[in-house]
């Protein structure tokens, strides 16, 4: 489970440094249009559930335009514990009155209330993660500060993930070691754990002392510097503008209603 | 129990949002105004290292099941309630984006039920006065306990508050307590002893690493209480801000959990001061325009398919066909658009 963790960090990692439209867009663009779309899909209510079925398209387009494994990220998906599973599986179970009858098989609505958890869920969460595939973390970061967020956090945040790999290599040989060393659950209590925490702790603290050495003599004054430059272009405003307009249709107007009234007319 | 996006309504998932952004940016000044700049690494590869521990399995006595490190008490002690909870926030945002843990939007309610309660409340409150200065290992055990415990117990609440303010889920506020807090109540103690046994550890074998790091930490916990008063105050403020923004805006998810949690008669027997507390924010509620209670009650249990819109069935066959159709459509485009792909590459 561990190296599989690991293994999923490093990969999203290298997805993030792709190079198709969407991973050219400015790190700013795409964070303002996940979260707009996020807000979006969780602001409908509680019973929605055709209303959700169009937003379906901004994932598909950003894993089709980005080429980014569908697999993966849907392996990903399923596989996040999720509190909101876990959590919403009770409306069923409570909510039992008939609201619907789908070909004459009565359907409560705490089914579609959990279905509507379902749907947020999965929308919500497919479009944190095509973020990150598409965008690297420090790009991320940037925006971040470019949107306000204060200095001493950006700057936490990428050095966190700069060492992030480093530390996560060294507690996969420590848990090996321990694993090899027992038999069962015997060996990997929590006195063991504190331990192996205590020394991890210590070599941290070690290696953060020589990091702050390196940083000084290669001139660190507080500040952390980035080489690259973003620039926020005219295609940037083009995605965020078109992702605003198709959210607002999307939310504002019945378009499963109208397309399924007038295919009925049609046929 | 990281709190989900698919749980949350905007509203509650906004003021969250806003009461974080809020406290790093307090946080962030108070850094700013008298940090050694030592910090910076210290504060980075810490992060780091909660995260790698959290990724450490161990087993639970008694149980079988195998719990892992939260982090936020240990940051609280050994860096400070300022430079903890900026770490903590850190730690948790690389979790929402690369693990997907709950999503971005409730990363405000994470960020506030783990990084919070630890840093602001447990450590100056509990930790700080009961571990005292001298900190016989003893002592330092006990304080992690209680204020784990208490963390703990803070976040797993703010959760069910979450939940119920956001409506989505049908879970009556008596049973999400009584499923979310003895659970919490056994993760709180693990954590304090995880939390008592590293920080132990470290004192044992290179006492000076926690000392020039409380040394180098500004303001060792130099947090006046009614600090934390008029910040819970305003949170309280603003949870309730939010509570009567959603009522007035969307009424079906509130009115319907908000009338399951009071409308019950066997609760005023086991009140406590939060739930009267609760009480009179139903009771302000309660006066808001459009917010019709009286119509659900009237109606009745069996009734309540009022606030469903009327299925007719011409509708819910043009609603079944739409759905296809639109899925279909965007999956078809998506099937286009790689194929296209391919053939250019």
């Amino acid at each position: 489970m561990f190296d599989s963790e690991y293994f999923n960090l490093g990969y999203l990692d290298t997805l993030s440094y792709r190079d198709t439209v969407i991973h050219r867009l400015d790190p700013r663009a795409k964070l303002i249009a996940t979260v707009l779309f996020i807000v979006t899909v969780v602001s409908f209510p509680k019973y929605e559930i055709a209303g959700l079925l169009p937003f379906f398209l901004f994932p598909v387009l950003l894993f089709s335009l980005a080429d980014v494994p569908v697999k993966f990220i849907l392996k990903k998906v399923l596989l996040v514990s999720s509190f909101a599973v876990f959590i919403g599986i009770f409306n069923p179970v409570i909510d039992r009155r008939i609201v619907y009858s789908l070909l004459g098989v009565p359907v409560s609505g705490g089914w579609i209330s959990f279905l509507s958890i379902m749907l947020k869920f999965f929308l919500t969460i497919t479009s944190a993660l095509l973020l990150i595939a598409t965008t690297s973390f420090p790009g991320i970061c940037h925006a971040l500060q470019k949107l306000g967020m204060p200095e001493i956090f950006v700057s936490q945040l990428l050095f966190l993930y700069r060492y992030l790999f480093v530390l996560t290599e060294e507690t996969m040989r420590i848990v090996r070691a321990r694993d090899m060393r027992s038999f069962g659950n015997k060996g990997k209590g929590i006195k063991a754990f504190v331990h192996l925490a205590g020394t991890l702790f210590l070599r941290t603290v070690e290696r953060a002392e020589r990091i702050y050495q390196a940083m000084l003599s290669r001139g660190f004054a507080g500040r952390l510097h980035s080489v690259r430059s973003y620039r926020f272009s005219g295609a940037d405003g083009v995605f965020v503008g078109a992702t605003i307009a198709a959210l607002y249709l999307f939310r504002a107007h019945d378009i499963v209603g109208a397309i399924g009234r007038f295919s009925m007319r049609v046929f | 129990m990281h709190m989900a996006d698919a749980l949350l309504s905007p509203a509650v998932g906004a003021t969250f949002w806003a009461g974080t952004l809020g406290t790093i940016g307090y946080c962030a000044r108070k850094l700013k105004e008298n940090m050694d700049e030592k910090m910076v690494p210290l504060m980075g590869v810490l992060g780091a290292f909660i995260f790698a521990a959290q990724m450490i399995n161990f087993t639970i006595p008694g149980t079988g099941s195998s719990g892992h490190l939260g982090g936020g008490m240990i940051l609280a002690v050994i860096l400070g309630p300022y430079a903890g909870f900026i770490v903590m926030a850190s730690v948790l945002t690389i979790q929402a984006f690369f693990f997907a843990d709950g999503g971005l939007l409730a990363l405000g309610c994470n960020i506030w039920n783990l990084g919070i309660y630890p840093c602001f409340i447990a450590y100056p409150l509990i930790f700080k006065p009961l571990a005292g200065s001298g900190a016989s290992p003893k002592r330092i055990t006990i304080a992690s306990l209680i204020s784990g415990v208490v963390a703990l117990q803070l976040g797993a609440f703010s959760v069910v508050i979450e939940t119920l303010l956001s409506g989505r889920s049908e879970l009556p506020f008596g049973t999400f307590v009584l499923m979310m807090q003895p659970v919490h109540l056994g993760i709180g103690i693990v954590e304090g002893f995880v939390t008592a046994g590293v920080i132990n550890f470290v004192r044992a074998s290179r006492p000076e690493i926690l000392e020039s790091a409380s040394s180098a930490r500004p303001l060792s916990g130099g947090i006046s209480t009614g600090r934390v008063f008029v910040g819970l105050l305003i949170a309280a403020v603003l949870t309730g801000g939010a509570l009567s923004w959603f009522a007035s805006s969307n009424p079906d998810g509130l009115e319907w959990s908000i009338a399951k949690v009071f409308g019950k008669p066997e609760l005023p027997e086991k009140e406590t001061g939060i739930a009267t507390a609760l009480k009179s924010v139903q009771k302000r509620t309660a006066f808001l325009p459009d917010y019709d209670f009286k119509k659900h009650e009237g109606a009745g249990e069996g009734n309540r398919g009022t606030s469903w819109p009327a299925v007719q069935p011409g509708t819910s066959v043009s609603g079944i066909v739409g759905s296809a159709l639109v899925l279909a459509a965007v999956l078809l485009i998506g099937l286009i658009i790689r194929a296209l792909r391919r053939k250019s590459v």
